[in-house]
């Protein structure tokens, strides 16, 4: 696990416009730097929020990389909730799933 | 004294970026009002600057150097990072105050270890208070940090020494200054929880916040939060910090918890600089 690592890559790319540019031409290259095992790699070349999300990423950051991927609100928590279906509870960090996969919102229960 | 406002409100990228898919309008737009009464309140103070005590998601800061405390010395500051329309605020550039931001810094230095940083970059924890408070920009920002997203966090006897030492540096300068403490007290953002609010802990919170009643505001452990606010309640740390700097006991102005959509219980105060 290297989850500093895939963080530390969000981070970047979050915040910095040179980092985003060389991700969308090329997430291999943006992904060069840094020391990642094959399943965080995989899923950082996938946008795979549900397995990032499993892995422990930080929500915050997690967030802004499903808005960059242009990923509608909704559609976010829904991939959360089928990445810990698929994948088992969140393995470390704070922002764990504590309501059993259900929605808070009267938007989300009416889609 | 030239501290002439001070206050706390909500943020959240949905307050903004999901405004348009809220059912209860009634009650968004209400708490739009109660925002637009604060951006008022500010501008009748006579302030000439805002200080806006965020809890940043990982815009300027990391594991690798995470400070807990820190003050944006920029003559400008850019945001948001987020895509703008998801966010649904435009990137722009804000600006700051240089000069007196150092003069603050160095004076909060006589009794907080505080960071400084000459480039910041504001997310929605900042810019979704500025699009309400300051629609066009045009009151110069210091933005200041407390670390409320990498654990292990400020103790909050810390963080309302804090607040003291930022309440001591605006009084010894001549400036008129507003401070506004912003974030949010139960909640569980960015994940699937995302809505989920505890009212009561927010209202028990909220009135030891109003009454300034420093014992039990400090009582809370980051495990209690943790349980009973959620990851987000880690945010606390910029009201306590506020309500430290006013040194009075404050009006609430507006709550709910009845707009999950926007992830957080909605909350606009005015603090009594005393």
């Amino acid at each position: 696990m290297s989850l500093y690592q895939v963080q530390k890559f969000l981070y970047h790319l979050n915040r910095d416009d040179r980092v985003k540019a060389q991700f969308l031409d090329s997430r291999e290259v943006a992904l060069a730097a840094y020391e990642l095992d094959n399943e965080e790699h995989q899923a950082l070349l996938d946008g795979d929020i549900g397995l990032l999300y499993v892995l422990g990423v930080n929500g915050q950051i997690l967030m802004h990389f499903a808005a960059l991927l242009g990923i509608e609100w909704f559609d976010y928590l829904d991939m959360m909730r089928e990445g810990i279906k698929q994948h088992g509870p969140v393995r470390a960090g704070v922002y764990t799933m504590t309501g059993g996969g259900a929605s808070f919102t009267v938007e989300g229960q009416q889609r | 004294m030239s501290l002439v406002y001070a206050g706390v409100l909500c943020h959240g990228p949905g307050i903004t970026g999901r405004a348009h898919l809220v059912d209860n309008t009634a009650a968004r737009d209400a708490l739009y009002a109660a925002l637009d009464r604060q951006r008022a309140e500010i501008q009748a103070s006579g302030a000439e600057v805002l200080i806006v005590v965020a809890a940043e998601h990982f815009a300027n800061f990391f594991m690798d150097n995470m400070p807990a405390f820190c003050i944006g010395l920029g003559e400008k500051h850019e945001g948001p990072i987020e895509d703008p329309e998801w966010l649904a605020i435009p990137r722009t550039v804000i600006r700051g105050h240089p000069e007196l931001a150092l003069r603050l810094t160095k004076e909060v230095m006589q009794t907080v270890d505080v960071a400084y940083a000459e480039e910041w970059k504001c997310d929605h924890g900042i810019m979704v208070p500025l699009h309400f408070l300051t629609p066009k920009y045009d009151l110069p920002v210091i933005p200041v940090n407390i670390n409320c997203q990498g654990p292990p966090l400020a103790p909050l006897h810390r963080v309302w020494a804090f607040g003291e030492a930022l309440r001591r540096a605006c009084d010894s300068v001549p400036e008129k200054i507003a401070l506004v403490g912003t974030g949010g007290i139960s909640h569980w953002p960015a994940t699937p929880d995302s809505g989920k609010i505890n009212e009561a802990w927010d209202r028990q919170f909220l009135d030891r916040l109003m009454r300034q009643d420093k014992a039990a505001l400090l009582s809370y452990t980051d495990e209690e939060t943790y349980r009973d606010g959620g990851q987000g309640g880690f945010e606390i740390r910029t009201y306590i910090a506020a309500a430290a700097a006013a040194g009075g006991p404050g009006e609430l102005q507006f709550y709910t918890a009845e707009l999950p959509i926007f992830a957080v219980g909605c909350t606009v105060a005015r603090l009594q600089v005393a």
